[in-house]
């Protein structure tokens, strides 16, 4: 019996960390921000390929070497800077034009996120030379007519015309080098299959605990979100950064009038999410698939988190986040069915008992709490907020 | 000066969504333009228009949760229309496929098959992979009683006259391989699969199988499609068979990952714990990654590493298209085999038929034949193709190993003979006497 708990606490403790992992990045970019990016998933996914590159980087060292056991800390560093720069793009790109309406933002990164998932499945060898010639041409095209006195005047037509001719130019490019090169440069790099990461040789295998196995990639998983959730708290606690994206969250006039530069503020912070939406797809990249979907499967699940534990509180997340995991797996392996004798009780909780069910037991949990919490656990306290 | 400012941000806007697109398309099209460019062979409308093609639809998901897999199908189908174009066509005319994409979305999948069907004209399309999918646009095929070759194995129960089926029934892969379980691996089983038709079909007829056979089903379980969080079943698998036992695995897609993983983390080895899944072909284990499926077992029809001069032939020749380090599976062989009978059958009447008339091709594809990579295979009249049925282990360079093989091809049954409201009863579209020929009482 203690046995069962422990390990139902265990099992749904470790539920729970992948989903704060993953609903982190969104905790600060939908709940400090306010902006509901549709494309939080898809960061995460741009981290876990990042993951694989880095992978596939560390088995030229050869599979056994020492140096490829270290390759998941490298794979971490190098999701968190892609995602983040992704994340700023992004900021730079679209969101800080829809700012205050949340409606076109959803739509406009919904469609970002599909973009970003063709993209990975399209990516090839001539479509990296075809969007570089496009960017070279469009931006520096841009950058010599921004030197004419008359700029404002030709604003539109030049934007229009440059547009495209640097289509055309990478149209070209692209045919000249598909014809040239063939199979070598429009094989896709990763195409629509789902790619392989490994773990580790040390996050391989498990603990053993009496008759049970832990697995290591969970602890790790475990480890990871306790350090992302310390270190979010320190950031924005004890920084300088931290505490001008704390001031603009509550009032962004006032704290414009004090001279903090709140569009930087808007970027970092954005930054900051989507990197760490990167760290998550890496770390989630030990554990299931990682494919142009990986992140579908998770945007919902952070959403709820955040939903649940209350917008714009970090302990909100986390208690969200580990509550739903227990919850899952409670519900899921029909613990609560063993734990009584009235058969009626029983035969409704093992009805439940799947895990499919299970996901149903826990939305329709959520949505009878959102009705007496429509705020969440941890609502926003003040007036400031919206204002 | 509102006006202005107002043109002039149409003008910007517009001329970025039309450089985008421009660009968008630049970049998607490379891969399925090449390919259907040399298949066609100067396509282009004139020799359309002219009518000396003969225009057949590719109806699969090349965006979408399904993608992963029907993109390769989409592959060999084109490659099989490549080569017979190349060997000078079929009835004197070159093939044309025209692509669409279902986007992983099933009344996509019915629109675009009507749009294939009335807009078209093709003559028969080849596609679906999902059970789902095939069910949204039998209506359609039935309403315009045309043609469809669906290129995947399924879970039966289903026989319409106008789906020819060259993937294997049941009892050409589920039923042999937990015949061969029993035999060799114990009699306790787990049924793990997604929350769909087929799984859920599929392990109706495993139930009744097992039972018959003396063994038990000690638990199943069923997860979302997509979903990837295992755990809450490695326990149940951990407490319902503690001292080890046969998992029968029906997941599809991304799931696989994670239970593989989460079954090597949790100390489930296949020594103990021996997996047979049906959805894990050449492609997925490079997916999922050898070490964590090393040892576990799938059944199929065929395997990459057949050995016999025409599967070398086939895996050459997609390579040689394809790319040196691309693999074969089995549902790609069935979208090849699909082709070459059509094909066969278009011969046998001399002529493609037209969009509204293909009766005569549906009978002439009964009884075509091939010597397929999988070995010989031939349609019966029940619309499904005899197949060899394989047991396969996977080994360290991420193949299959096969282990066990049927002495010949296994005679298709759609209507399974372990479920109780469909024993006894068949399907043969030649017969006239019986009111309903695809499902009648023997």
């Amino acid at each position: 019996m203690a046995a069962s708990i422990l390990d139902g606490i265990f099992n749904g403790l470790s539920i729970g960390s992948i989903l704060l992992l993953a609903a982190l990045g969104l905790a600060i970019v939908f709940g400090l921000m306010g902006v509901i990016n549709m494309a939080h998933g898809e960061l995460m996914m741009l981290g876990a390929y990042t993951t694989t590159v880095v992978q596939r980087g560390f088995r030229l060292f050869g599979d056994g070497s020492p140096l490829f056991d270290f390759y998941i800390f490298f794979a971490l560093i190098a999701a968190f800077f892609v995602a983040a720069l992704v994340g700023l793009a992004l900021e730079r790109g679209v969101i800080r034009f829809l700012y205050g309406r949340p409606l076109e933002t959803l739509l406009a990164t919904w469609g970002v996120s599909l973009i970003l998932q063709q993209f990975v499945r399209s990516v090839s060898g001539v479509v990296t030379a075809s969007l570089i010639v496009f960017c070279l041409s469009f931006f520096g095209g841009m950058w010599v007519l921004k030197k004419r006195t008359n700029f404002e005047q030709i604003r539109g037509w030049a934007i229009a015309a440059l547009l495209i001719l640097s289509g055309v130019l990478a149209r070209v490019v692209n045919r000249l080098l598909a014809g040239a090169y063939g199979l070598a440069v429009t094989q896709p790099w990763f195409g629509a299959q789902n790619q392989d990461v490994t773990a580790p040789g040390w996050l391989r295998g498990g603990i053993p605990m009496g008759a049970y196995q832990l697995p290591k990639t969970r602890i790790f998983i475990m480890a990871l979100t306790i350090l992302c959730v310390l270190g979010v708290y320190l950031f924005l606690n004890r920084t300088t950064w931290g505490m001008r994206i704390r001031s603009v969250t509550q009032n962004r006039n006032m704290s414009a009038c004090l001279g903090i530069p709140t569009q930087k503020v808007d970027a970092l912070t954005f930054a900051l999410g989507s990197g760490l939406a990167g760290i998550a797809g890496c770390g989630v990249s030990l554990l299931g698939s990682v494919g142009p979907n990986t992140g579908q499967n998770y945007i919902v699940n952070t959403f709820m988190v955040v939903v649940v534990g209350g917008v714009g509180k970090l302990i909100g997340t986390v208690v969200g986040a580990l509550g739903i995991g227990i919850a899952d797996y409670v519900v899921g392996t029909g613990m609560l069915a063993n734990l009584t004798n009235n058969e009626a009780v029983e035969g409704f909780f093992r009805f439940f008992a799947t895990t499919s069910m299970a996901k149903v037991m826990v939305f329709l949990l959520i949505v009878v709490f959102l009705q007496f919490r429509p705020a969440g656990l941890f609502p926003q306290k003040g007036r400031s907020v919206d204002a | 000066m509102e006006r202005q400012l107002g043109r002039r941000k149409f003008l910007v806007y517009g001329s970025a969504a039309l450089g985008t697109s421009i660009l968008l398309k630049s970049c998607a099209t490379p891969t399925t333009t090449e390919t259907t460019d040399a298949a066609a062979t100067g396509g282009d409308a004139p020799a359309a228009a002219s009518g000396d093609t003969i225009k057949v639809g590719v109806l699969h998901s090349l965006s979408g949760t399904m993608a992963i897999s029907e993109k390769s199908v989409v592959d060999s189908t084109l490659l099989a229309i490549k080569q017979i174009n190349e060997a000078g066509g079929v009835a004197g005319k070159q093939i044309e496929p025209i692509l669409e994409d279902g986007s992983s979305d099933w009344p996509t999948f019915a629109e675009k098959a009507r749009k294939l069907i009335d807009q078209d004209q093709v003559v028969a399309i080849f596609g679906c992979w999902t059970s789902a999918s095939r069910k949204a646009v039998l209506p359609v095929f039935e309403e315009k009683n045309h043609l469809l070759f669906y290129p995947v194995q399924y879970e039966g129960q289903e026989c319409s006259k106008n789906i020819f089926y060259t993937g294997a029934a049941p009892n050409q892969q589920i039923e042999p391989s937990v015949e061969w379980l029993l035999e060799n691996k114990g009699n306790e089983f787990f049924l793990v699969g997604s929350d769909y038709v087929f799984p859920r079909t599929a392990n109706t007829i495993i139930k009744a199988q097992v039972e018959a056979s003396g063994g038990t089903v000690v638990g199943e379980d069923y997860l979302p499609l997509g979903n990837i969080e295992v755990s809450p079943i490695i326990s149940k698998i951990r407490s319902d068979l503690p001292n080890g036992g046969v998992i029968y695995n029906t997941l599809n897609g991304d799931s696989n990952v994670a239970f593989f993983k989460e079954m090597e983390g949790a100390g489930l080895t296949p020594d103990r714990y021996p997996v047979m899944s049906v959805s894990i072909a050449e492609e997925e284990i490079a997916a999922i990654g050898k070490e964590y499926l090393l040892g576990q077992y799938a059944a199929w029809n065929y395997f990459m590493t057949v050995d016999s001069p025409e599967n070398t032939a086939f895996v050459d020749a997609f390579k040689a298209e394809y790319g040196d380090s691309r693999v074969v599976n089995d549902p790609m062989e069935a979208g090849y085999i699909a082709v070459n009978l059509w094909k066969q059958a278009v011969e046998k009447v001399g002529d493609a038929g037209t969009s509204t008339d293909l009766d005569a091709i549906r009978a002439a594809v009964i009884g075509t034949e091939m010597d397929a990579p999988e070995g010989p295979v031939r349609m019966y009249p029940n619309h499904h193709i005899s197949k060899t049925v394989r047991i396969g282990e996977v080994r360290d360079d991420g193949l299959f190993e096969i282990i066990s093989e049927t002495d010949g091809p296994v005679e298709p049954q759609p209507w399974n003979q372990f479920v109780q409201e469909t024993q006894g009863f068949a399907c043969d579209w030649t017969r006239t006497d019986v009111p309903d020929p695809g499902r009648f009482e023997i």
